[in-house]
Formats: C-alpha cells, structure tokens, sequence
C-alpha cells in the first residue's frame, strides 16, 4: 500500500497547508461581526475546485491501482508485459498535449487568438493519437500472447491503460464541450476558467501515467526494494 | 433574521461569493422528480436511504428469527441465511447510513448552513440521486435473478465471493452487487464533489471555517475522506469483476472447485481484504463524523451552552479522519499479517482513540450545567453518546492483536460494530430527524410517539447486542447459520439467542411507529414556527419555513460562530449567526 500512502501524504500535505490558512488555533466564541475573509479568494473559480478536488479522487483511484500492482508483484511474482517502443511515442504526445493545452491557457489568458486555434487542434490531435497509439500497444501485445486474461501482469497493464484512457476520453469530451460553448463568444477571455480547468485536468493525467508507466516497466518494485535495502 | 447592521462600527466588506439563483424549475417534473434544489434531493437522498434500510431491517429479523429459533421456519435455508447476512451488512453500511448522512443531511443542511443558495453544480448534485437510485435498484435487482442476491459476507471476499459454492457467486447475484457498487461509488463521487466545494467556495461573507458548525465539518471531513477512500472500493469492485466476467485472476489463486482445476491463477486474495479495508475503515468514520458534528449541535441547542473546546472540537474531526487512514488492517490480524504490522496497526488504533475521547469528554462537558432540554432530539444524542462509548470501548479490545485473535469471527464482533457503526449513528440520525423535520416541513414530530419510539429503540438496542458480546465471549461464531450445542461453547446460548430475537423484532417493529409519525405530523404535528429550538445557526433563519427555492432573499452576513448561548445581557438566551448584535461600549473583536 505504499503507493497509496504516499499520494495521500501528498494530499495531507496539501489540506495540512489549506487548513493553516483557516484560522484553526483563533477563539471564534470571543469574535463577532464579519471576518475580512472567509478564506476564498473571489478569483478562485468553483469549476476549478471541482476539477482539483475531482483529480485528488482520480489520483486516488490510480494510487490504488498502483498499489494493489506493487503488492501483488511482491506476493506473487510474475514476469512484467515487455512495454513496446510505441509506449514511449505515447507517453510523449501526451506530454505535448499537456504543453500545448498550457499554450492554450496563456493565450486566452492573454486575450489572443494567434496561436490559441493551432495549439488548441494540437492538443487535441495529440490527445486522440495517443488514445489511438494504447489502442494500438494492446493489439500488438495481445497479438504477442499477452491477453487480457492472461498473467496478472498483463490484466493489470490493460486495465490500468483502459482507466486511464477512459479518462483522458472523458477529458477531450469536456474540452469540446468548453469550446462548443464558448465558439461564438467575441472575446477568448471567455474561454479562460473552462480551458485552465482542461489544462489542470491534462498535467494531472500525464503525471498519472507517468506514474503508472514506471510501475508497470517495474521500476517502481525496485525503488521499492532499494529503500527496503536502505532501511534494513 | 436579525442583522443589526445599521451599526456604525461595523464595514461590511465585499462579497467573495458571487450571488447567483439557482436554476427555477417551473414544471412539476423539475421541481418535485428531476429536481435540482439540494433540499428535494435531499428527501429524496433520505427516502431512498428509509425504503431500502427497511428491506434490510427485514432481513435482520429473517437472521434473528434462524439464530433465536433454528430449525422452526423451513424457508429459511442456509443459503438464504447467507444472502440474508450479506444484503443486511451492505444495505447498512453503504445504502443507507452513507447516502443518508452525506446525500440526506449533506445535500439539506450545507447549503442552509454555509448561508449559500443550493450546492455550486446544481445538476451534477441531481444526477448523483439519480446513479444513486439506479444503484439500488441494480442492488434491489439481485434478489429476483436465479439464484438470488450474493451470499459472500459485506466484505465480499475472494476467492469464495465468485465460486460456485458461495450463493450468487457462479450466477447474477454477485455481479450485480459489484455492478451496484460501482454506481454507488460514481453517484457519491459526483455529490461529494459538490458537498467539499460548496463548503469551500460557496460560504456567505462573514462564515470562516472556524465559524461553521460542527455538524458542517463532520459531513465535510467524511466528504473529503469519502472521495479518497472510495477509490480503493471501486478499484477492488472492477478488480473482482473482472475475475468474474472476463477470466482475469487478480484476486484467485489457483483453485480446485469439486475436483476440477480452475482456469484462475496467480492472484492474491489478500489484496483484495487491503484494498476493501483501506476503504471499510475510513467508511467507519465516514458515517460517524457527521454524526459527531450533528450530535454536538443537538447537544448545544438543547442543553442552551455553547459547544465546550469548539476548536479541539474541530482539531479532532479533522485528526480522526486522518488517522482514520492508517488503522485498515486491524480487520486483518487473522490474515497471517507480519507481527511488527499487527504491532503497528494496534498502535495507530488505540491513538485514534485519543480525539475520538477528546470528542466524548467535550460533550459531557457541554452537558455540564448546561440548561438541559430533555427533548426527543436531546434524548437521542444522550443515547448516541452512552451507545458510542460502549461501543468504542469494545474496540479497544478488538484493536489490540492478542485479544482479537481469540475474539476474532465471534458475535463478540458483531456486537461491537453494531453498538458503535449501528445503534450509534442511528441515534443520530433519529434526533437529527426530530431536530431538523420542524425546519423541512413547518411542523413538530408528535412528541408522544417520538418519546415511545425512543425509549423502545434506546432499551431494546441493548436488549439485543448486550448479551450479543455475551454470546460472543463464550464462543459463538459469527456467520453459522446454525451450531447446534459443540462442546467449545463454555455457556448454552440458546435462551440468550431466543431473547436477542425477541428484542429484535420489537425495536423493529417500533421504527413503523416512527414512519407513522413523520407522515402524520406533516398534517397533523403542532406548527412549529421557523425557529422552535431556539437555535443559533443559520438553518433556522431563513425568511420561510420550510426554506423556499433559493434560501435566502438576501444572502445573510455571518457575525459570530453557531453557539451563542445563554450570552449573559443579549436580548434573548441565543445569537443567530446572521446577529450583528454586541454589547454596549463594546468594540467588535477579529
């Protein structure tokens, strides 16, 4: 369970800091008339919050995954499923998906429409050919004997891409949305909340994957065992 | 609503929450079916929690009936018995003491009490009632497939829970249960986004997260503790359904089933008990932190004294659900776990004890020389507070390894989650009931039935799980369907079990006078005022009762915490929150 462990010290972390700012050692029996804050910036967006708060849960369901990969490595060993060359062509295009959804924030942010159509079809494109390019590392491998009900491992590798492909689905269909919504509006400012939101939810999503990709190439076993060695 | 605030002394600053009305529905359908205001969905969170709580307490009575007079009722096979046990625990934990205490009291009360209008995504709030629904009736479902509903136990392990041997476990039953499950889990994860970021974002001016009721943070924790724990749930559920439908062996070994080598090998069931525990633990106090905070604000408003150590208070709910995290595996000493582990989880269990009785002390030092009201709701938080006590203090056996050991899959167990996961938070949700229907409907609850339901309740619930760690002690195992009399046994039992029954069948049937009472009061209850307790928080100052679409005419301005009372020179024995009063000559403090 250490994965887990870990990506929910992260998240203490992160409440421990949020709830240092809340005021939690002041004696609100001896204070009356209105506080100057009541702690939320006005600029803080609900929808952001929401897509935060949604990644800590999404984080959590992967951590988990992660988790019961690792200890099912160590309980009962099995030979990994070999990652083929095209993992890395992927992980790649979504890592520039991720860059070029921030272009995308920066130029909304800054109100021009120069670069904000060609680096919005580029995440979008590289988002769907990373989709197409896991559906294509699961025919290879299931080409290559490894299925679906085959070794642990490879269950564990088709369903750890499948959860994760489906949201990154889940995320292009909300970008559409936020651009369909926005396509007729005069200003880009306009697209800024629902697009900062996207482009949180892409970082989030690549650095799940980058996680989940070191777990399955077993890397994260060995990390493992080194700091066992370490400790003992 | 009292706001003061001609006061010269006083600047209102800006508001951080941008006032928006929500969505008006104006046909029937969208306000009373496909409703988007928190307090429809709400009741109908609630009423969906009651109708199938009830199917379980039917089922509780089906178990009583075979273990107080086995052998009498031939309908009762052992495999009933099993779905029976299974469908009971499930039912209870998740369907209706979650989804009523964060879809019920979460989605009524955050938005009253915060001073916001409805949740931040309306929509998304009324589409989580809806996977909610549909998950019962996916769980509800399983008991009219062939072979009936699953009969592997709530913990649902593997490898049993998907073999043919386990009821339901080769047909529909399981799959439906895990299919439910992973519902449930998407329709909470869609309202709980909307509790957390309500709480966090939509609070009116003036209403600091040290100025929120304890109730609030109770059903904000377990919200937030809620959303992080129900991954691992969900992970375990899609996990196992895989194994079932498509072959996969994540949690199955390799297996012989009547002689013949199954196609499963190279998982581990142990696993699955990590993962179902690293959620079944934190769901302890997912249920109990609201209830918690509920029964420190019945406690305030009913004893007329504001909440002792607000802050240790709050420090505490927020320790709990932290440690609650890193306890999971005292459900597994039995599981051939490493020493130093046991050794570890023993340690982070009895120091969760240590908030838990910080919160104990703080409500009978709330009670002391308090203005006590021994009203029904009041009535119900004392309940709550003996029951939990005993019930914790059990746990402190079964948190200590050496001690569970020997205890461990006895009715000693049962016992004890009962009193402190059952009786306990139903105390609350009882007096939260009693406290809160004058505001969602305008009218009392009878009190002479409420004081009947009470006190058959409160004293029938220990008629039956008292003896119940007897019972256990002396050595009978959880989960038979039937013993007979073995040896091991130091003491016969079977009056005991008989009388246990008895007492079941009474506490139950007295919930009907319950549901009784809440439909006839809605015609025939005294009207009740929007405030007849007197109450300080911001629930109980909405310009109409019950509260209209929207809340609020305005926004109020919060100027003090929930528990002003008895304030010596104030003009009554209570300050709303929305107040701006202070005494004379005095300058404002922040």
């Amino acid at each position: 369970m250490t994965v887990i462990l870990a990506f929910l010290t992260l998240v203490a972390l992160v409440a421990g800091l949020w709830l240092s700012q809340q005021r939690l050692a002041s004696k609100p029996w001896l204070e009356t008339g209105i506080a100057p804050l009541a702690g939320h910036g006005p600029g803080r967006a609900p929808g952001f919050i929401f897509i935060a708060v949604f990644l800590a849960v999404v984080g959590g369901l992967f951590a988990m995954l992660g988790s019961a990969f690792v200890m099912q490595i160590e309980e009962t060993p099995w030979e990994l499923v070999p990652l083929p060359g095209r993992v890395w062509l992927n992980t790649a295009l979504l890592l520039l998906a991720s860059l070029f959804l921030q272009f995308v924030v920066i130029s909304a942010r800054a109100g021009t429409t120069r670069w904000l159509r060609a680096s919005l079809i580029a995440a979008s494109v590289a988002t769907v050919a990373f989709l197409a390019g896991q559906v294509q590392v699961w025919i290879a491998l299931t080409a290559s004997g490894y299925r679906l009900e085959g070794t642990p491992a490879a269950s564990f590798f088709y369903l750890i891409t499948g959860l994760h492909g489906l949201h990154v689905l889940g995320g292009i269909i909300a970008l559409t949305a936020v651009c369909l919504r926005h396509a007729g509006a005069g200003d880009v400012r306009a697209l800024l909340p629902g697009v900062r939101a996207c482009a949180l939810y892409w970082h989030a999503l690549l650095a799940f994957w980058l996680m989940l990709f070191a777990l399955l190439q077993g890397w994260g076993n060995a990390f493992l065992a080194l700091c066992r060695a370490v400790v003992n | 609503m009292v706001d003061r605030g001609s006061d010269d002394r006083m600047q209102l600053p800006p508001r951080e929450v941008e006032d928006v009305m929500p969505p008006h529905a104006h046909s029937w359908i969208g306000k009373y079916v496909f409703s988007q205001d928190a307090k429809y969905i709400a009741i109908q969170y609630s009423g969906t929690a009651v109708a199938i709580g009830l199917v379980a307490l039917v089922l509780s009575w089906l178990m009583r009936l075979q273990l107080g007079f086995p052998g009498t009722f031939d309908f009762i096979t052992a495999e009933a018995y099993y779905q029976f046990v299974t469908m009971h625990g499930m039912i209870m934990v998740i369907y209706l003491l979650t989804a009523i205490f964060l879809g019920g009291f979460g989605n009524y009360l955050i938005p009253l009490m915060v001073g916001a209008r409805d949740m931040v995504f309306p929509f998304v709030n009324m589409l989580s009632y809806w996977v909610y629904l549909l998950a019962v009736l996916v769980l509800v479902a399983s008991f009219f497939v062939p072979g009936g509903p699953t009969g592997a136990g709530w913990t649902l392990y593997p490898p049993q829970a998907v073999l043919s041997g386990t009821p339901g476990g080769a047909q529909s039953g399981i799959i439906l249960m895990l299919v439910s499950l992973i519902l449930f889990i998407i329709g909470f994860t869609m309202g709980g986004l909307n509790y957390a970021v309500t709480v966090l974002q939509a609070r009116t001016r003036g209403m600091t997260m040290m100025r929120l009721p304890l109730t609030i943070w109770g059903i904000f924790t377990a919200t937030v503790m809620a959303l992080l724990a129900f991954p691992a749930l969900f992970v375990a559920c899609v996990m196992m359904l895989f194994d079932r439908l498509l072959g996969t062996s994540f949690f199955m070994p390799t297996l012989v089933e009547l002689g013949e080598k199954l196609s499963y090998g190279g998982g581990s069931p142990i696993a699955f008990q990590h993962l179902f525990w690293f959620f079944g633990h934190p769901e302890v106090y997912i249920v109990a932190l609201p209830a918690f905070g509920i029964v420190s604000d019945l406690i305030a408003v009913h004893a007329r004294k504001n909440v002792f150590g607000y802050r240790m208070m709050v420090w505490a709910i927020v320790i709990i659900g932290a440690l609650s995290f890193i306890v999971w595996a005292h459900h597994m000493y039995v599981s051939g776990m490493h020493p130093w582990f046991g050794f570890f989880f023993a340690t982070t269990t009895l120091i969760i004890a240590i908030p838990t009785a910080i919160k104990v002390y703080n409500w009978v030092l709330t009670l002391w020389k308090g203005d006590i009201h021994l009203t029904i709701p009041m009535l119900f938080a004392l309940g709550f507070i003996v029951t939990f006590v005993n019930g914790g203090l059990t746990g402190l056996f079964l948190g200590n390894v050496v001690v569970d050991v020997p205890l461990s899959d006895t009715m000693f167990v049962v016992a004890h989650f009962h009193m402190v996961m059952g009786v306990a938070p139903i105390m609350v949700i009882f007096g939260a009931i009693y406290h809160w229907y004058p505001k969602m409907t305008g009218r009392m609850l009878n009190e002479a039935m409420g004081q009947i339901h009470f006190w058959v309740t409160f004293i029938g619930a220990y008629a039956v799980f008292f003896p119940m760690h007897y019972v256990g002690l002396v050595g009978v195992p959880r989960r038979y369907f039937e013993i007979g009399e073995p040896e091991f046994l130091t003491a016969p039992v079977d009056g005991l079990n008989a009388f246990i029954s008895a007492a079941a069948l009474i506490v139950g049937a007295v919930q009907v006078l319950f549901l009784f009472n809440i439909f006839w009061s809605l015609r025939h209850g005294r009207k009740a005022g929007g405030n007849p307790w007197r109450a300080a928080s911001l629930e109980w100052h909405t310009p109409d009762t019950p509260p209209k679409h929207g809340n609020w005419d305005e926004l109020p301005n919060v100027y003090r915490w929930a528990y002003d009372y008895s304030v010596p020179g104030a003009p009554e024995d209570y300050l709303a929150q929305n107040d701006s009063w202070v005494p004379d000559g005095e300058e404002r403090r922040l």
